[in-house]
């Protein structure tokens, strides 16, 4: 197991390397001039050559990689060509509150939609099991802002319960973290809870039919340890797929959401830096997320091996 | 029945649970909206989020306006458009080539040390590098000096008319005053080091660029006597922190302001003004009645807009009012304008802008483009698709100039794309272009000593690179002009010339809505939105 853990953190190297000269290379190749961001509408072309030369941007491509590179190795990865930031601080400052979210979503998506796919799975063909899959293809069809906006009517500014936008750190209370978070928390889960209420429901029906089902029942066993230990572990691995790909896609950033809820994360800063063409912070995040996808299709993995004791690596 | 037993205790748990989860939303709502709001903090939506901090690299309006919180300046023009004395007053020698000027009492860095007029040197010597204007005063300077601590004399080798005006210009670079150590960073670099004299503070720690900045007044700063008026006068502060907050989202910046939890929202867009007029508690005004120019700018270096009549004909097909129609919509917030220099200025006049502001005349245009001799030469039109204030020109534009004959390629790409492709003098089937549209404020173009479109040095020149000395002599001549009346026969010289040589289509002017809560009061009203004066109830 440890050797298999270390072959696939060894193997996020090469990867990573391609990942970085592919996003390098594809950026340079993108029409856009970080200069023309900063120096504004007015600015005369020998002025926008001396801003490109001060940020290095007129060095020839394979300088500009190596420089990058290096920074890279050393574990910092670069400025931000706009703001003069460092590019680490600013994904600092902005992963947390994606990150957050993200752990929030997953888990008020886990809790209503596991239940939910088993209670559909196990009243199937039934006005439960329809329901269940009605609103499934609802979370799916209805655009996530349109959602956010509905959530925001209701709950900001109807009943005034909770504020229309914003973002607090859980340091800055947990009331008044949670206070900001339930709402696109709540709009994202509407999806994540169809498709991981669609997967589970798929995933024990089959099992439910399987023999070893129809042998507990016979001796007697509880329903709901029928239904959720012996059914539900054996249907767990690609439940917990959909769950960890699902994460990974939250924590790559999501920008709709972060901008109706005016939530200051990862997906933003990405948009915003590929918008003023701002390489360093663009290939940062490509990185991190690259680096993130890797980390959690390994936690995945591994996590199989915890519901299904057959699979070993 | 045992199984409808569990299930009916399952649905009791899910019932129990979903119950507990609206009540605790509901708790924890109530308790962040008990929360009062930080005592006399101003929250402020602006325009863009603020990203770079200097205010001499960029022109860009979000960082001008940044300036004006942390910097102060020496001159500072008034809603009559004269300059007022703001740091230095000033006296001008008889044969109008010494200007002297002195530091007033009392003016303080933020770290506590004293302004001193060798910082002002520093500073009005890198803002000379980098602003057009600048340059055209430093183009005639024989020498800038730090007389003694408080007196800076500037003596040139000619007259320069112009020169209060434009060192108290507010846009789009004015000359901010910052320490010497500060100052000595070369113009194409950006500063680190955010130490200014003016009214707030830039607090470092609480910047996220592109999310969220703080300014905390500045207890130490002493305003000037006289009223407030633009961006001179006295500049007093009565609340304790001003936050300024990105919002991406229009629709999230009106909820905001209506659920009470910003004071202030820049900008307005004219479709979503409906959901904030019927608030008791928001008042939509315009703060900046000059607003905006929208123009349109032609390549002189390809066919066929190197011909004069074919940029006529494309002028003269163009309407005003269908433009702004499109692009604004509601004629409160917009004016058919042909003066190059914006309606409601010193030197605004229309002359030549007939078909512009009467809606257009397809069949002049259709009859010059025949005299010209338009060989159907495709027209690469580029189409900005992520900027909303620029997305309905190019359209309305290119159904116009398809009216009156043109062969109107046009291509649809992001800003930066278009940023870029501007640049380019390239043939325009090479990756080079014909014609863009974009917008200006109108204190940027309200004279011809700033306005970048009517620079008429070719490749030197604005995108475009017109060569015409003759929009160089009278410029020449605006410079030498010493009475605003002689200003204004040049001025209007140009504004002919332009319409006549097309250096840019001038397509109108639109203002900017503003909402505010009804908790803020006394705010100024200026091109730049300033957060001296206003008053915030509790």
């Amino acid at each position: 197991m440890l050797g298999y853990i270390i072959r696939r953190i060894l193997a996020v190297i090469p990867v990573m390397l391609i990942v970085a000269i592919f996003v390098f290379l594809l950026l340079r190749l993108t029409p856009g001039d970080p200069a023309a961001i900063i120096a504004g509408d007015a600015a005369t072309p020998a002025q926008l050559e001396r801003i490109r030369t001060s940020l290095g941007l007129a060095d020839p491509l394979h300088i500009q990689f190596l420089t990058w590179a290096k920074l890279l190795f050393q574990g910092d990865l670069g400025t931000s060509l706009i703001s003069r930031t460092p590019v680490t601080q600013m994904i600092g400052q902005r992963i947390w509150p994606t990150f957050n979210i993200a752990i929030l979503t997953i888990a008020l998506s886990v809790l209503i939609a596991v239940p939910m796919g088993v209670l559909a799975a196990w009243r199937h063909r039934t006005w439960v099991d329809y329901l269940v899959m009605a609103f499934s293809v609802l979370g799916f069809s209805i655009p996530v802002f349109v959602i956010g906006y509905l959530f925001i009517q209701a709950f900001s500014i109807e009943l005034r319960w909770l504020p229309v936008q914003g973002y607090a750190a859980p340091s800055e209370g947990f009331g008044k973290f949670l206070s900001r978070a339930i709402l696109p928390c709540l709009t994202l889960a509407t999806i994540y809870v169809a498709l991981i209420a669609r997967m589970t429901r798929a995933s024990m029906l089959e099992v439910l039919g399987e023999d070893y089902i129809r042998t507990a029942r016979a001796k007697g066993v509880k329903e709901t340890v029928v239904l959720f230990r012996h059914a539900l572990r054996n249907a767990a691995v690609p439940i917990m797929t959909i769950i960890g790909t699902g994460f990974a896609l939250l924590i790559g950033g999501v920008v709709v959401t972060e901008s109706v809820f005016n939530i200051p994360g990862i997906g933003r800063l990405t948009v915003d830096a590929i918008l003023a063409r701002d390489y360093p912070v663009i290939q940062g995040m490509i990185l991190l997320t690259s680096g993130l996808y890797v980390f959690i299709n390994l936690l995945i993995d591994l996590s199989y091996t915890f519901f299904d004791p057959r699979i070993r690596y | 029945m045992r199984i409808q037993e569990r299930l009916h205790h399952f649905k009791g748990h899910m019932r129990g649970a979903t119950l507990g989860l609206l009540a605790g939303v509901a708790l924890i709502g109530g308790t962040a909206l008990a929360t009062p709001a930080m005592a006399k903090t101003i929250t402020a939506v602006m325009h863009s989020g603020l990203r770079v901090l200097d205010p001499v690299i960029t022109t860009a309006h979000i960082t001008r306006d940044h300036g004006y919180m942390i910097y102060d300046v020496l001159v500072a023009v008034d809603e009559n458009f004269k300059p007022q004395p703001q740091m230095a007053d000033w006296t001008v020698s008889d044969d109008n080539l010494v200007y002297t000027f002195t530091l007033r009492d009392g003016l303080k860095f933020h770290d506590d040390a004293p302004v001193t007029a060798a910082d002002a040197v520093a500073s009005l010597k890198r803002w000379g590098k980098r602003d057009s204007g600048g340059q055209l005063i430093f183009d005639v300077t024989e020498s800038l000096e730090a007389k003694d601590d408080k007196t800076i004399v500037w003596t040139l080798k000619s007259p320069f008319p112009a020169l209060l005006d434009t060192v108290g210009k507010q846009s789009a670079v004015p000359p901010f005053i910052m320490p010497e150590r500060v100052a000595s960073t070369p113009p194409e670099e950006a500063i680190t080091d955010y130490t200014g004299s003016g009214p707030f503070v830039f607090v470092e720690d609480e910047y996220q660029p592109g999310v969220s900045v703080t300014y905390r007044k500045f207890e130490d700063y002493v305003p000037r006597s006289e009223p407030a008026s633009w961006m001179a006068g006295g500049k007093n502060v009565k609340v304790d922190e001003v936050k300024w907050v990105t919002m991406p989202d229009a629709q999230t910046g009106i909820n905001a302001i209506l659920s009470g939890e910003i004071d202030y929202l820049e900008q307005v867009q004219i479709d979503l003004l409906p959901l904030l007029e019927t608030s008791e508690d928001v008042t939509v005004e315009t703060r900046d009645e000059l607003g905006y120019q929208t123009i349109g700018r032609m390549n002189f270096k390809h066919p066929p807009f190197d011909n004069k009549k074919i940029r006529q004909a494309a002028q003269m097909a163009l309407s005003q009012e269908d433009v702004l129609g499109t692009l604004i919509g509601n004629p409160d917030y917009y004016k058919v304008c042909g003066a190059i220099f914006g309606c409601g200025t010193p030197l605004a006049d229309e002359s030549g802008s007939q078909t512009l502001t009467s809606g257009g005349d397809i069949e002049g245009a259709k009859k010059l483009l025949e005299e010209a001799g338009y060989d159907g030469t495709p027209i690469v039109l580029m189409q900005p698709t992520d900027v909303v204030s620029l997305t309905a020109q190019p359209v309305v534009a290119a159904q116009a100039l398809r009216n009156a004959g043109f062969n109107v390629d046009m291509q649809p790409m992001d800003w930066q794309t278009l940023v870029t492709r501007r640049a380019s003098q390239a043939k325009p089937a090479e990756g080079g272009w014909n014609i863009f549209f974009t917008n200006w404020m109108v204190p940027e173009i309200n004279s011809p000593l700033i306005s970048p479109m009517l620079n008429g040095r070719g490749d030197d020149a604005w995108f475009g690179w017109p060569k015409d000395d003759k929009m160089e002599e009278l410029r020449a001549a605006f410079i030498a002009a010493d009475t605003p009346e002689k200003q204004k026969e040049v001025a209007v010289e140009i504004q002919k010339h332009n319409m006549d040589e097309v250096l840019y289509i001038p397509l109108g002017q639109y203002a900017s809505p503003q909402a505010r809560s009804n908790k803020l009061t006394n705010m100024i009203p200026s091109p730049v939105p300033v957060f001296w004066n206003i008053e915030k109830a509790d």
